[in-house]
């Protein structure tokens, strides 16, 4: 079930966008989130979602890929989705059935939610997918450097963030390989309770705690014996260089805004 | 064992590696801070490594070899005895930059020492943090990729590949830093037979090719054919030494030592009590076939 | 009882570009007190094989019948079937969790729904049979070495009484001593209580010495099935798909070939020192 998930993970492939300056990336992503948040009209929020797959169109990145990232937050969408459409009060009442009842306000609020959880995970997974942790890291870094002049890590944080993306993955084959062996000794992780369940995940979150401790561990002498320092004084493999498309995507991304905002004024 | 006095002629001769009575000892505390035992993991040990040799250190799992390893890339200092890498005192700690620079290390586990998501990013981590400049970061790069024969791969996600080639990834890793001499601690111990093979292929071909000198931490027996010395320890000191053919003739004792002597060498060894004329420490398949051959011609 | 695998097959993300068939038209019977080997490389599908003996994955087509009756049925559970195909991943002693030895040993049978009593004295005979001494049961199993977590995590399986007993590359980063260790414990299991074997490893040295049958998986499918001195007879072809036989049985060969007159379907140091003795007329 964790395989399917895509945050975190990069996909290889040959872009316009594997090729844009991860700063532009970051920004570009960044005012994606706050566009979704500016509109708040269905409409609105399909445009924003047919602009998202244009750009994973470019990206080349396969749609399903896309998709199945969203298969492991299923759950929680419908959770959230079902109490603003249950929950929401509302002038007309479109439905109603003992203590359920559906008003207009909470129909559109539950839609434009989900709508806008799925674009927001599709969205920045666009970034992750087409950015690899390192440069991803060096756009964080080189983004956020003024943050140092207030005594911000953020060579140190990037660094973190990069590793931790790393391992996602192979965390998440190792909580697959754990629960299997677990469900070997005839463990079950389905029936019961919520607090029978939350009970259940302590045989697999142990093993997890202590083998991510050891890899931390082994990771931090790995990069010691290659002479990792910090910050100071390291030279830069993939130096970031703003290119001409760079230029274009920073038009495209503030044309955007611009029609979000203007969305959100008309409409 | 000491350094040649006429060494610096052409620079062959000289130890890149010399352990004099080095020793560690670590302190184990109990859950209130203490001190419940001091532990010697390893014990007065002299080990020395030419330049460009191809040097193997046996033992099996406890046995002080990776403490050892350790000591080599200033991971860990001694706590007594001397040693000298690369003619740098580790005992003095301004030195551990520049030992970590002349001594690279692979580790055992191939997933815990990749540190990028793509394959040539990682191999370029070591000379980024050395502050190598862009253009050769991608020249050293590119020769040491191709040098493990990952040159294809270098655009791979290293969760993709095999245990093999990740640790021939991790080899480049450590060879684009251009280190005198490479540590590998049990590189193959969690690999297939096809990885160790190509582990061992790759870094044979490293010293030969580019005259590094390597020190191949293993309990292996089969893999140390082919080195110009070998250590054998146990329980923190070294308790055998010499050419592999001397070390592989004394199989009661390797066998004490709880290695495991490759099927060949013990049939030779079998062969050898029961009256046959084999010679000493056969290695391979080869040359118990040879002997054998002589053997009947001579009988008949 | 028997376990019986009827034209089984297993494919990765079916239907979607990442297709991969793992297992391809399995047919395979082990039977009670078998002590069977299944050698591959890595990728071949033997670790796929292996799970699905206790119904960790599911065939994606034909049946799996344990004691004659089909896995698959509705209402048939998995959940017992799991404690009677016990199943030692690789690098178990990675799945260790209990503050106590004991405390980890217990959670199979505790699953199985037996009484504290009944519990208690399985995990104590696990312990046993794995001869782990037993002041070790109340320390963290995390303060113990390598080779003891090891033990401890195949204890935590044996404590479930399983009657097949899957191992996937029980020796894997062990030390010589600690891999002939491990294998002396489970070639005791199956003499001394009957439990059927099945070692899943791409050691052939290792297996030769301990199983009466070897399974050769290659591409999802079986490449050989049967004595190790059967499958050792195509020491050439294992050669090839990167699975080596005993060196022993290549010295044979080579031996051969010069014009020894020597059997070359050996497996072991022994036969091979007698062969050679006999060969050159030292021996009757």
């Amino acid at each position: 079930m964790f395989r399917n998930m895509t945050l975190g993970q990069y996909y290889p492939a040959d872009s316009i966008l594997h090729r844009l300056d991860p700063r532009t990336k970051l920004f570009g992503t960044l005012i994606f989130i706050i566009s979704i948040f500016i509109v708040d009209s269905v409409p609105g929020m399909l445009v924003i979602a047919a602009f998202l797959g244009a750009v994973i169109l470019i990206s080349k990145v396969p749609f399903s890929f896309m998709v199945k990232g969203i298969r492991g937050i299923v759950v929680l969408l419908m959770i959230a989705g079902l109490f603003n459409l249950f929950l929401t009060p509302g002038d007309k009442i479109l439905f109603h059935f003992g203590i359920l009842t559906i008003t207009d306000a909470g129909l559109k609020s539950a839609t434009l939610m989900t709508i806008r959880m799925i674009v927001l995970i599709i969205g920045t997974s666009v970034m992750t997918l087409t950015t690899t942790p390192n440069s991803l890291t060096d756009g964080l870094e080189k983004g956020l450097r003024f943050l140092t002049v207030f005594r911000v890590p953020v060579h140190e944080i990037s660094m973190m963030m990069s590793i931790a993306l790393r391992f996602i993955p192979i965390l998440i084959e190792e909580t697959d390989k754990i629960m299997k062996a677990q469900m070997a000794r005839g463990a079950d992780f389905e029936s019961g309770g919520i607090f029978q369940k939350a009970k259940s995940m302590v045989p697999i979150l142990v093993p997890l705690f202590v083998s991510a401790f050891r890899r931390a561990n082994d990771l931090a002498l790995a990069m010691e014996a290659r002479c990792y320092n910090g910050g100071d004084g390291r030279t830069n493999m993939k130096p970031l260089k703003y290119a001409g498309i760079d230029a274009i995507s920073y038009v495209c991304i503030f044309v955007f805004l611009g029609t979000c905002i203007a969305a959100k004024v008309l409409l | 064992m000491n350094i040649d006095v006429n060494t610096n002629i052409n620079n062959i001769n000289i130890n890149i590696i010399e352990a004099k009575n080095l020793s560690h000892e670590y302190i184990v505390r109990d859950e209130e801070g203490n001190v419940e035992n001091i532990v010697t993991a390893i014990d007065n040990v002299d080990i020395s490594v030419k330049k460009g040799h191809f040097i193997s250190i046996l033992g099996h799992n406890g046995s002080g070899k990776s403490t050892f390893a350790k000591h080599i890339n200033a991971l860990l200092y001694p706590s007594g005895g001397t040693l000298f890498v690369n003619q740098m005192d580790a005992n003095d700690k301004s030195n551990t930059l520049d030992i970590r620079k002349s001594a690279g290390m692979v580790f055992q586990n191939p997933d815990n020492q990749i540190i990028a998501s793509v394959v040539e990013e990682d191999v370029g981590f070591g000379p980024e943090n050395i502050g190598v400049p862009t253009d050769e970061i991608w020249e050293r790069v590119e020769k040491s990729l191709r040098s493990v024969g990952m040159w294809e791969y270098r655009k791979h996600s290293p969760n993709k590949l095999s245990g093999g080639q990740k640790q021939r990834v991790a080899i480049a890793g450590v060879m684009a830093m251009e280190p005198e001499c490479i540590v590998l601690d049990e590189p193959t111990a969690m690999l297939d037979p096809n990885g160790r093979k190509e582990v061992i292929r790759a870094i044979h071909e490293l010293n030969k090719k580019k005259n590094v000198t390597v020190i191949l931490i293993t309990h292996y027996m089969e893999e140390v054919v082919g080195s110009d010395y070998v250590y054998v320890m146990d329980s923190g000191k070294v308790v055998m030494e010499g050419e592999p053919r001397d070390i592989f003739s004394k199989v009661e004792e390797l066998k004490s030592y709880r290695l495991d002597v490759p099927q060949i060498t013990l049939v030779a060894d079998e062969l050898k009590k029961a009256g046959v004329n084999v010679p000493d420490g056969v290695l391979t398949r080869e040359e118990l076939v040879e002997a054998l051959r002589g053997i009947r011609a001579t009988e008949v | 009882m028997s376990l019986i695998f009827d034209h089984v097959s297993y494919t990765y993300s079916p239907d979607t570009a990442y297709e991969v068939a793992a297992l391809n038209d399995i047919n395979l019977k082990i039977d009670d007190g078998e002590f069977i080997g299944i050698i591959g490389h890595t990728g071949s599908g033997k670790s796929t094989l292996a799970q699905h003996m206790n119904g960790l994955i599911r065939a994606t087509a034909g049946s799996i019948y344990y004691n004659g009756q089909d896995i698959y049925d509705k209402g048939y559970k998995l959940k017992d079937l799991r404690t009677q195909v016990g199943m030692v991943f690789q690098y178990p002693e990675n799945q260790l969790f209990g503050t106590t030895v004991f405390e980890d040993v217990c959670f199979g049978p505790k699953n199985q729904g037996l009484d504290e009593k009944e519990v208690s004295l399985r995990a104590f005979e696990a312990l046993r049979a794995v001869k782990l001494p037993e002041e070790y049961a109340e320390t963290s199993p995390f303060d113990l070495s390598g080779g003891q977590k090891r033990r401890v995590a195949i204890a935590g399986v044996l404590a479930m009484k399983p009657a097949y007993l899957i191992l996937d590359e029980p020796t894997a980063g062990l030390d010589p001593a600690g891999r002939e260790e491990i294998l002396g414990l489970i070639k005791e299991l199956h003499d001394k209580k009957g439990t059927t074997v099945i070692l899943v490893s791409h050691s052939m040295e290792d297996v030769a010495n301990y199983v009466d049958r070897i399974v050769v998986m290659e591409h999802g499918g079986i490449l050989y099935d049967g004595t190790p001195r059967e499958v050792f007879h195509y020491c050439k072809e294992l050669e090839e798909i990167g699975l080596a036989a005993p060196q022993v049985t290549y010295l044979m060969h080579d031996l051969k070939k010069i014009g020894f007159h020597v059997d070359t379907d050996i497996t072991t140091v022994p036969e091979a020192r007698d062969a050679i003795l006999r060969a050159l007329g030292r021996k009757e």
